[in-house]
């Protein structure tokens, strides 16, 4: 299993044609207290670059995109439960959806953690 | 200038803090051909308290008022007794000259009240939640079929013939640029709202069924069977009701399980002003609550862990949302909320119930005197405290000869509806606990004779 | 002499020198807590008396009812005596079946608690009548009392929207005399008054500018440009009314950025949004050359005035080539904002978008004032985009807002806008020492000074400095607003303030932010003397709870 990175902070770990999708750390920081997050329901196709979640903080509405395109299988019920698991663990518990891949070729222009690390470093 | 504190010597010393020469300094980014050399030409100069008072007296004294004649008229804003301690708390300057309580820590007052609102306006329309607030019962109305429409993600809204044309007018304004079809009727002259050709043009395009509840002419119907019609085929109801004391003597449209329930809480504690400012109610099933429009207050705690008041879920709204907002209101009617909540507080279950009481029977009495004139029909089977006459003539010249004679007589539906003939002879006649017996018997003597 | 037999020896007092111990009830002398409706009220409580009540009825209806009251009747079983006429039918009401039959849950207090709880609350508010309240963009001004007093005129409070226009000829006229006013004072054609507030005029002013597009067979025209800086309504209600909504940028100076603007018009622009003075607090310069170039590329130019405060009486937007702009009668023209409205948004209209505007609106024919509705319409007024709202505006505003403009006259005006841009070139330059102005270089600010949290110490916001002047006794400026500034600290003082008052916010402001600068850890917990700590809203937004739910039901716990 691979984990990819967007400019906007996404993240997308790839397991076979499935992959997972969440914020990273470094977002979630930025964010304050997350009350509330939004996230597709199964079924839905996506594009890379579409809007496919919101995650709000008490003063702030921020938008989550596909980093690649597919089908959602999956959003996060814990998250409705729970919104503050994107604070304690963004990078894990705190996922948003998963999809299946429509177009695998998309990673290619994403970022491994290295390469995101030090995108974040230069912020 | 009585209401300018800063003097000549204040203004100098100012400048020169500023390094500034004179006042227009300041103004050197207007072009020239912009600023005036002086006061606004065509227009008086200021002028005294008492001066400006005799004025407005003046124009005042040009109106008949609601309280020197008999006095019917309904149709969306009504006249009832306002206790005189509620107009005393809402000039209080505390609330008076705040503002929108975003600094809550010195804002509890407005947050405790609008949360008090928020709950006597849930329970008195039978929903969950309601939120603190719109600019009035038409605004409202439309923004609870845009409300339908991002929740079903249909665009057809099916509005009642009953519902106030004025409420229709402005839903078909906003239709206009939004693309929502509507489905719209004028009302029949006939007993019984016709609930039966609603549900038959329910279909899987639409988003919501619009109800108002009673109903622009006065009448009652169970909404139960529409709310059920409508959920069989994932639409929503939306209730508006217009007269919030009907609420204290019939069941609830959120007990009938309608959706959306919104209205017009002018009745209480705000009184007729010419229109406004009202107070638009707006309440829903928890399951939409992050669809609502307007603001929301909800109880939290603050550091030390004390109970208090904030106002929440913003996320929804224009100042964080933008152009994602769910809608672009970005006031509440506060003070008029104030009033409402004093009003209900003061009477609270016992006295709105009565209230509601005294409202029937006294409509009831009213419109039994009335249908007896010669040629005059009542059009209603059910009713509260509002309803419909049939007069063997058009209605609108006897209500302008009725108020040439001193009485205010009822709302003619050819104001309402021109151009509809089939309802040219409608008058619709309110009777609140303003109404004395003596008020009704010359309201019957003077349409008998006009009639005759 | 005689002994003291009461016991009372007064002596001078002594100061306190060791911890004080909690109150029992939670009071603090004059500050006191106060419950809920929900806690201190039951069900079979009423405030209010009515008519009914044996031995006060008189007159038909109350003794019908009386005799309803003696029955102990309720809905359901209606009210059987006699009246004029024959008696209602006996057992039956005209409820449809629908009588209430289960409790609503709704508190009732006497009138003297009633009283004390709204008291108490409002004891826990701030307001302009208490002290300076500089919040940016909302021009909380001093609420003149004659004000209130004349919109109290039974002549105005007390008449019915759907009167016959001959029995309210003085409340059409004081519609038709404030829109000459606004007009005279705006240099525009016309004005529509039924908005209810100012983004319900923004809307008014968009949807009129997408009729007038319309009519011309241009109605392609998708998108609205408005600038990064502007409030959130106006692009919620661009997109509101079908508009895709883009940004223009600013220069560093501040101002809308001319040049991009004017490259990115064309034949999909429908039109542009742009606040003058803008919320950065400066005059848009180029307000006339954008003007020109929007309407030479088929657009048209809407104006938010939510700052016409800084310019009313020195300028008027008709000269910049303005199409339509709203005036928020709660802050130039002093009606209250109580607690969050009611507001009123008229707008005003350029010749080109007069014949789209709203309904209803007053004329003159010969000293007859006329409502115009949708009824005759039709004759010169066809092209209207129609109603916004049920009846015809904040008619209880406009006696506010005319009664001040009478009062202040053309000349008072004028000062008005003088008296509120020194206050705030007066408070830039008192500070831009200690707090970062990022535009202080750009020039004169209009009516509001503009701050940003640059140079606090690492962990300090804008926020902490909020909250610091709650605890010196004001009410803090707008925070983080505008969007394109850090931090953003947005102080409107307005003209009703005077310079003692201004010195000690100065005052006040500049230990707060030397506190901020310096890392005081005693300001993150802040404010320290308010009813309330800082609050939760983390909590309130995770599970919100909107309404109050009893422990009990109601009915019960009273009983």
């Amino acid at each position: 299993m691979s984990r990819f990175f967007t400019q906007d902070h996404e993240w997308v770990d790839v397991d076979g044609d499935v992959g997972t999708v969440g914020i990273s750390e470094y977002a979630q920081s930025q964010l304050g207290d997350v009350v509330f997050v939004d996230v597709p329901e199964a079924g839905k196709t996506l594009s890379k670059g579409d809007e496919a979640a919101v995650v709000e903080s008490v003063k702030a509405a921020s938008d989550v995109y596909s980093p690649v395109s597919g089908t959602v299988i999956e959003g996060n019920a814990a998250l409705t439960e729970d919104s503050s698991l994107v604070n304690s663990d963004a990078e894990a518990a705190g996922w948003f959806f998963k999809l299946t891949l429509s177009d695998p070729s998309e990673l290619d222009s994403l970022m491994d953690e290295a390469a995101y690390a030090t995108f974040v470093e230069g912020l | 200038m009585r209401y300018l504190p800063m003097t000549q010597p204040d203004r100098e010393a100012m400048l020169a803090v500023i390094g500034a020469a004179t006042i227009d300094d300041l103004f050197v980014d207007v072009p020239e051909a912009a600023r005036l050399d002086g006061p606004v030409r065509e227009l008086p100069m200021h002028a005294s308290e008492m001066a400006v008072e005799r004025h407005m007296s003046a124009l005042a004294k040009k109106n008949l008022t609601a309280g020197e004649a008999p006095f019917f008229l309904g149709c969306g804003a009504y006249k009832h007794h306002v206790p005189a301690s509620v107009d005393h708390l809402i000039q209080r300057g505390e609330f008076l000259t705040a503002y929108t309580p975003y600094q809550p820590e010195i804002a509890q007052g407005t947050l405790q009240m609008l949360f008090e609102f928020q709950t006597q306006v849930a329970r008195l329309l039978g929903t969950d939640v309601a939120n603190a607030s719109m600019y009035d019962g038409s605004t409202a109305c439309w923004e609870a079929i845009v409300m339908a429409r991002r929740i079903t993600k249909r665009g057809k809204a099916i509005l009642s013939s009953g519902l106030h044309p004025h409420y229709v007018s402005v839903a078909n304004t906003m239709a206009k640029f939004t693309g929502d079809v509507l489905d719209t009727t004028a009302p029949e002259l006939v007993a019984d709202m016709d609930l039966d050709q609603l549900i038959a043009k329910i279909d899987d395009d639409t988003s919501c069924v619009v109800v108002q509840y009673p109903d622009i002419l006065g009448r009652i119907a169970d909404l139960r069977p529409l709310a059920d019609a409508c959920h069989a085929k994932k639409a929503l109801l939306i209730a508006v009701v217009t007269e919030p004391v009907a609420l204290g003597a019939i069941t609830s449209p959120g007990e009938m399980d309608a959706d959306i329930v919104v209205g017009e809480g002018q009745s209480l504690g705000v009184g007729l002003q010419f229109g406004g400012p009202y107070v638009g109610l707006f309440g829903c099933k928890d399951k939409y609550v992050r669809q609502m429009p307007g603001r929301l207050c909800g109880e939290t705690v603050d550091a030390d862990g004390r109970r208090g008041f904030v106002l929440t879920l913003s996320t929804r709204e224009q100042h964080i949302r933008r152009e994602k907002a769910t809608s672009n209101i970005c006031t509440n009617s506060g003070l008029c909320a104030l009033a409402f909540s004093i009003h209900m507080t003061l009477l609270g279950e016992a006295g709105l119930r009565q209230l509601a009481e005294v409202n029937h029977a006294g409509a009831v009495s009213a419109a039994q005197r009335l249908s007896q004139i010669p040629g005059v029909e009542l059009v209603n089977d059910s009713f509260f405290n509002e309803f419909t006459l049939k007069l063997p003539t058009e209605a609108r010249p006897v209500v302008r000869t009725l108020a040439d004679r001193g009485i205010l007589a009822g709302v003619s539906l050819g104001r309402l509806y021109p151009g509809e003939d089939a309802l040219a002879n409608g008058l619709v006649v309110a009777v609140t606990e303003t109404t004395t017996a003596e008020d009704v018997e010359t309201l019957a003597s003077a349409l008998q004779e006009i009639l005759a | 002499m005689s002994i003291n037999q009461s016991g009372w020896r007064p002596t001078a007092p002594e100061a306190n020198t060791g911890g004080v111990p909690a109150s029992v009830t939670g009071n603090k002398a004059l500050m006191l807590e106060e419950a809920l409706i929900f806690e201190i009220g039951d069900t079979h409580t009423t405030g209010v008396d009515f008519e009914f009540l044996p031995g006060t009825g008189r007159g038909t209806i109350r003794r019908m009812v009386e005799g309803a009251v003696r029955e102990r009747a309720v809905l359901g079983k209606p009210p059987s005596t006699s009246c004029a006429g024959p008696p209602p039918r006996a057992g039956e009401d005209r409820l449809a079946g629908l009588s209430r039959t289960a409790p609503i849950g709704l508190p009732g207090l006497s009138e003297p608690e009633t009283v004390r709880h709204y008291t108490r609350l409002s004891r826990q508010n701030y307001g302009i009548d208490l002290g300076f309240f500089p919040l940016g963009s909302c021009t909380m001004k001093h609420n003149p009392r004659l004000n209130e007093k004349m919109a109290r005129l039974p002549g105005f409070s007390d008449v019915h929207p759907l009167q016959p226009v001959d029995t309210v000829q003085g409340a059409l006229e004081v519609i038709h005399q404030l829109a000459h006013w606004l007009v005279t004072l705006t240099g525009m054609t016309s004005v529509a008054m039924s908005p209810k507030a100012g983004a319900h005029g923004e809307l008014c002013g968009i949807l009129a500018i997408r009729a007038a597009l319309e009519a011309k067979g241009e109605g392609a025209r998708k998108i609205i440009l408005v600038p990064e800086s502007a409030h959130g309504t106006n692009p919620a209600t661009a997109a509101f009314a079908g508009y895709s909504v883009e940004d223009i940028p600013a220069t560093a100076e501040g101002r809308v950025d001319t040049a991009a603007l004017k490259a990115r018009l064309g034949p999909d622009v429908a039109g542009v949004m742009i606040t003058n003075p803008n919320t950065c607090g400066l005059f848009e310069r180029d307000m006339r050359e954008i003007s020109d170039a929007v309407h030479a590329a088929g657009g048209f130019v809407y104006c938010d005035g939510a700052n016409f405060n800084a310019i009313v009486g020195r300028v008027r937007p008709g000269d910049l080539g303005i199409d339509a702009m709203h005036i928020n009668l709660h802050k130039t023209f002093s009606t209250p904002h109580g607690g969050g409205g009611p507001g009123s948004g008229p707008v005003v209209f350029s010749e080109a978008l007069t014949p789209y505007a709203p309904l209803p609106f007053v004329e003159n024919r010969d000293g007859q004032f006329v409502l115009v509705e949708e009824e005759t319409a039709g004759e010169h007024h066809a092209g209207s985009f129609g109603r916004m709202v049920a009846f015809h505006g904040q008619m209880g505003m406009f006696t506010r807002a005319l009664t001040y403009i009478l009062s202040h006259g053309a000349d008072g005006l004028r000062q008005v806008s003088e008296d509120a841009v020194l206050n705030a070139n007066y408070i830039l330059r008192s500070l831009d020492d200690t707090l970062d102005a990022p535009f202080g270089p750009s020039g004169p600010c209009m009516h509001e000074a503009l701050f940003s949290d640059s140079g606090l110490a690492a962990g300090f916001s804008t926020i902490d400095i909020a909250k610091g002047l709650i605890d010196e006794g004001f009410h803090p400026m707008t925070m983080y607003f505008p969007l394109v500034v850090h931090g953003a600290m947005l102080v409107e003082p307005t003209e009703t303030e005077s310079k003692a008052a201004l010195d000690q916010f100065i005052a006040a402001l500049r230990s707060v932010a030397e506190r901020a600068k310096a890392g005081d850890p005693s300001l993150k917990t802040a404010p320290h003397f308010a009813p309330r700590a800082r609050l939760d809203e983390t909590l309130a937004a995770r599970k919100p709870v909107l309404v109050w739910k009893d422990p009990a039901p109601l009915a019960q716990a009273a009983e």
